[in-house]
């Protein structure tokens, strides 16, 4: 790409590539901002004529946003908290020490990675509700906090740690439990701050889960209840988007923040959860 | 090492190693395994929740072949798939080529691709609809300024309603399989296209002799990841259309929820999640199968 036309081009694409990712979050903020009469307008007015800053404001009366906010911060914490504990756990027990039966409990994990959770829906929500546990936040607790891909996602970055360093830590006369707090935690900040923000993504932005299991208005999350918002009140166009921003502003940021070890947890694991 | 082999010390190492995966263990028996051995008995059972389960073997799946509703939702499936499947890795793979060097900006392009991934479906779902409004929505203002006298009727008409899930879809992924493409044109040797440079090779020969072969692991496991999603697909679906119209969008995972969650006809709505992983099953190993074969 050494001549002027080639950069041209190269950078037109770029442009348009850039427009097509992000058009639809500038329409988003935009019609956040807008008194709702003129949100759908030909031609499109892309920067308000007057800014309506209180939607942001007026939208938490509107909707129990708060509740909705609360019980989404809850579930993702303990969740992910629970998923990085006995994963980074299990996986120092699949990459570090050796006793019977561990491939073959290994590949059963593998396994059941690649069956659709579609497929065992089902038997899962029977179990849930002989149990009692439907429409508390202990099902979905439950149902995410011991994946398969965290005990995956770890075992891969412990095999690339020396086996040496755990040799060494023994002659020390440490244990087992205290190689993996001690000498393999410290080491894996990257594996645990990847696999930390995979899951408190996925879990934030979760919608079939919670959409499933939990019915009371109460128990909702961001998710759940910004979709029934734009069910009722479909006409309320600005007041929807003032509630699309605030649901995906935590996460963005969260992102720009984390965004090398999230890109890293991807490209290494080639996997989703 | 020898003291390790005695009988005391190895049972003491294999309790140790237990502990470990104890934990995690537990949840993931009763949480996913139990559940997946279960629902392959269970398409063999008549049993709502009230009576006890009966075995009536092949009965769910004649009853499923016969179920219109099904087969509509298999067939839109395998529509939602051959359309997201191709699409996405071109978006991708074209995001990955351009971003795919060192360029003033490139940083932000990258990280603001990625945008629409860490972004929840339902906002997705919720801003897509919007745009694609037909009367008012951008998008059918851009098109009626391209010139088209009648644009589609996008999320409110059966024959658009598809494709404009599809578009929807395409936007929200390609940011995550571009990483993949990226990892992928970054793990092919420099040395590569200096060679074919040097031979005298166009880009576009540079592209088909050495980015191409070069990206085969790449693409194969991008393939298969989107197939298994492209199957999989109901969130987005039920926030976008819920369906709809019609049956004009309705999937499988949608009518296994429907069928099992919602009339509690567990039996049959096991057998059509059976059916839906057969599928996924197949396909793959399919594509594992093409895959060996080229590379021999």
């Amino acid at each position: 790409m050494k001549t002027i036309a080639g950069r041209v081009t190269l950078y037109a694409g770029l442009i348009a590539a850039a427009a097509a990712v992000l058009v639809p979050f500038l329409w988003m903020i935009s019609a956040s901002l807008k008194p709702n009469n003129e949100v759908f307008t030909v031609p499109i007015q892309w920067i308000p004529q007057e800014f309506r800053w209180d939607n942001f404001i007026s939208i938490w009366q509107r909707v129990p946003l708060d509740s909705y906010l609360r019980n989404t911060v809850f579930l993702s914490s303990v969740i992910t908290l629970l998923q990085v504990l006995t994963g980074s756990f299990a996986a120092y027990g699949f990459a570090k020490l050796r006793f019977p039966g561990r491939d073959i409990l290994f590949f059963g994990y593998i396994a059941t990675i690649a069956v659709p959770w579609q497929a065992y829906m089902i038997p899962q929500y029977i179990m849930m509700q002989k149990a009692g546990l439907t429409d508390t936040f202990w099902s979905l607790i439950l149902l995410q906090a011991f994946g398969a891909f965290g005990v995956f996602l770890m075992r891969q970055y412990y095999l690339t740690i020396p086996d040496e360093l755990c040799e060494a830590a023994r002659m020390d006369g440490l244990s087992e439990y205290g190689i993996w707090a001690r000498v393999i935690l410290p080491l894996s900040k990257p594996a645990l701050a990847s696999l930390a923000l995979l899951t408190f993504v996925n879990t934030w932005n979760d919608y079939m889960g919670p959409f499933i299991y939990l019915t009371s208005n109460d128990l909702w999350t961001i998710q759940l209840g910004l979709r029934s918002f734009a069910g009722q009140f479909d006409a309320d166009y600005a007041m929807i988007m003032t509630g699309s921003v605030l649901s995906v502003l935590p996460i963005l940021v969260i992102f720009l923040l984390g965004q090398r070890y999230f890109i890293q947890g991807i490209a290494t694991s080639g996997m989703k959860g | 090492m020898a003291d390790l082999s005695t009988p005391a010390r190895r049972w003491r190492k294999s309790l140790i190693g237990w502990s470990f995966i104890l934990p995690n263990f537990l949840g993931f028996v009763v949480i996913t395994l139990l559940p997946v051995i279960a629902a392959f008995g269970l398409s063999f059972m008549d049993w709502d929740s009230y009576n006890p389960p009966k075995w009536i073997g092949l009965k769910n799946f004649e009853r499923l072949l016969n179920d219109e509703s099904t087969m509509v939702a298999l067939r839109n499936t395998a529509y939602y798939a051959l359309g997201h499947v191709p699409l996405t890795v071109l978006a991708s793979l074209g995001l990955a080529l351009l971003l795919n060097r060192k360029l003033a900006g490139v940083g932000f392009f990258r990280v603001a691709a990625f945008f629409p991934y860490v972004t929840s479906l339902v906002a997705v779902a919720v801003v897509w609809n919007m745009l694609f409004n037909p009367e008012f929505g951008p998008i059918n203002q851009f098109l009626s300024f391209l010139g088209m006298d009648v644009p589609p009727r996008w999320t409110t008409s059966t024959t658009w309603a598809m494709p404009a899930v599809i578009i929807t879809s395409v936007w929200r992924d390609m940011g995550y399989y571009m990483i993949l493409f990226l990892a992928g044109l970054q793990a092919i040797p420099q040395e590569h296209y200096e060679a074919a440079k040097v031979d005298g090779a166009t880009a576009w020969q540079r592209f088909r002799a050495v980015t191409l072969p070069g990206l085969r692991p790449v693409t194969f496991l991008v393939l298969i990841l989107l197939t298994v999603q492209s199957f999989k697909v109901f969130d987005l679906i039920v926030v976008m259309t819920d369906g709809g119209p019609g049956r004009a969008t309705l999937v499988l995972s949608q009518q296994i929820y429907r069928q099992g969650i919602i009339e509690g006809e567990f039996g049959y709505a096991s057998a059509i999640s059976l059916v839906l992983f057969l599928l996924v099953l197949v396909l793959t190993l399919t594509q594992f199968w093409l895959n060996n074969r080229r590379e021999r």
